[in-house]
């Protein structure tokens, strides 16, 4: 059987996540520590896995309706009112496998062949692999360090042409931590105003911003809520990676076409992560602010050490990544991983597996506890200083 | 404030330089919090939490619950603290429920604990009555669970 001629073109050619390398090669060695991995560190709030517990105790192990449990699509609606201050209703909303099957849903929803779809990268590596495969074509827009990884209205002026049909907005940003302000969102809003281009709104680090500044959602703006899909789940802010949960929002032709293909594609989202969803909506503002004071802690003495080891690093705002240059290293991203890896046996990702503006940059999680951190951050330091001594 | 308290709780040997860079104070700062919480004795001490049963070293450690008869003017307080001033004693507090105080304190033997608290304790006019429970095992103590190993389960890196 010839399988390359089996396996559909789209498929073959769909771009692998660049992520994986290195840790595939890391899983295999013993002492090795990962600052690699892209999911909190805590166990969902207990309240929430009770929550799940009950339901089953309860027998609830029937379908959903294909949009998701009214009960937890009500929540969603309060949660984003209360949290982000954007007003949406249950017809308005969809519940999905985690954010990742939401994004799929918007962009096949949306995306027909040869349509194009601007990312601004360095930036969560699924959106392109996704477009290609609808037949779409990505625009990638490089978003540059002098301006911390936002995206400004210049850079997207010279990426919409006629051809755009969809924006990627993917912040809070993996892997960089930008954050957009709402200065930096008025005049992308006010350029927007007379397109018939949408915005995929990519808000599941939205409740992980740091300091004073919060996250404002690009909905929220005049003139926006039509022409966005804010995507956003219970991964990040709850710490329930595992029980794939999320939702999008957004003009209800669109999420009516992304239920259809929800309900051939999925079905339902898992039923007793919805349970466990509605308790963590109701009951865990609190646990979300314990979790964040403690990712801030890591960031601050993380961006400090970083710095202080002449990776210089600017103040990731949102997330749990700091994004340094390693270019006074004089190696590539890649180079320095692989060295990295091979002689400290310290595991971090290469910044550009998110878009080739990641060159010259690496991608640290501090979803880790501060001694995790404080033992490789050592093996980092000891490593720079064989490189410099050499 | 809280937040260094919180810090320190955690691990009392982090460096002021670390607890600066992860609030984002100076050091300077950090160093007289700390000092104002030593002199006003809302930090009282720095200890080790050590996993006695791993080392050769005899020790015993047991629970006793006190009733005793509280006097008009001090209520507990005058035994309590009296109580508080023997070595052997770890821990004294006073309880709500069936019982007074409830102390911790650590021996060198069963024998050892039992003999002090035939000989010194209960003979006290204040005490009427001990009970005595010996730990056979630490799971978890001040937050930190004892013989468990970590280990990361995340997969998806």
């Amino acid at each position: 059987m010839d399988y390359t001629n089996i396996i559909s073109r789209g498929a073959q050619e769909m771009r692998p996540s660049g992520i994986r390398k290195f840790f595939d090669i890391a899983a295999e060695m013993k002492d090795c520590i990962s600052l690699g991995v892209g999911e909190p560190d805590f166990k969902t709030p207990w309240a929430v896995r009770d929550a799940g517990i009950r339901s089953l105790e309860k027998g609830s192990t029937w379908y959903t309706s294909n949009s998701g449990l009214l009960e937890l699509r009500q929540e969603i609606c309060r949660y984003l009112s209360r949290r982000m201050g954007l007003a949406y209703q249950e017809k308005e909303t969809l519940i999905t496998v985690g954010g990742s099957e939401a994004i799929d849903m918007c962009i096949r929803a949306l995306v027909n062949p040869g349509d194009e779809v601007v990312i601004p990268e360095p930036c969560f590596v699924c959106y392109y692999p996704i477009t290609t495969l609808t037949g779409g074509v990505p625009v990638p827009v490089p978003l540059r360090a002098e301006n911390g990884f936002r995206l400004t209205v210049e850079e997207l002026e010279k990426a919409v042409t006629p051809k755009t049909k969809l924006i990627i907005f993917p912040f809070p940003c993996n892997p960089t931590g930008a954050v957009m302000r709402q200065e930096d969102l008025e005049p992308i809003a006010r350029f927007l105003q007379d397109k018939d281009i949408m915005v995929l709104s990519d808000e599941i680090y939205a409740e992980l911003t740091y300091g004073s500044r919060r996250h404002v959602s690009i909905a929220g703006l005049p003139g926006m809520k039509e022409r966005t899909i804010v995507v956003n789940g219970f991964s990040k802010a709850y710490a329930m990676t595992g029980w794939r949960l999320g939702y999008a929002c957004g003009p209800e032709p669109i999420i009516k076409v992304m239920t259809k293909i929800h309900q051939s594609a999925i079905m339902c989202a898992p039923t007793t992560s919805q349970y466990a969803a509605v308790t963590a909506l109701q009951k865990c503002d609190e646990d979300i602010e314990n979790m964040r004071d403690e990712y801030d802690m890591r960031r601050r003495w993380l961006v400090s050490r970083l710095n202080q080891l002449g990776l210089t690093c600017f103040e990731p705002e949102g997330a749990f990544y700091a994004f340094p240059s390693i270019q006074s290293t004089g190696l590539s991203s890649e180079e320095f991983c692989e060295k990295l890896l091979f002689s400290k046996k310290v595991a971090v990702v290469p910044g550009n597996a998110f878009g080739d503006s990641g060159e010259g940059h690496v991608r640290i999680s501090y979803s880790y506890s501060i001694a995790h951190l404080k033992e490789a951050l050592h093996r980092i330091e000891e490593f720079l200083q064989e490189l410099q001594s050499r | 404030m809280e937040k260094i308290l919180k810090i320190l709780e955690s691990n009392a040997r982090i460096s002021v330089e670390e607890i600066a860079a992860m609030t984002g104070l100076s050091m300077q700062e950090i160093a007289q919090r700390i000092d104002a919480c030593e002199q006003a004795n809302v930090i009282t001490g720095y200890r080790t939490l050590v996993n006695w049963e791993k080392t050769k070293v005899e020790h015993v450690q047991a629970l006793i619950e006190l009733r005793v008869s509280p006097k008009r003017d001090c209520g507990f307080d005058e035994i309590a603290a009296r109580i508080a001033r023997f070595d052997e004693v770890d821990s004294v507090m006073l309880m709500s429920g069936g019982y007074d105080l409830s102390l911790m304190m650590t021996g060198k033997s069963f024998q050892d604990i039992a003999l002090f608290v035939a000989r010194r304790l209960s003979p006290l006019d204040d005490v009427l009555s001990t009970a005595t429970h010996f730990v056979l095992r630490t799971y978890k103590k001040d937050g930190v669970l004892f013989n468990a190993e970590h280990t990361d389960e995340r997969e998806l890196q």
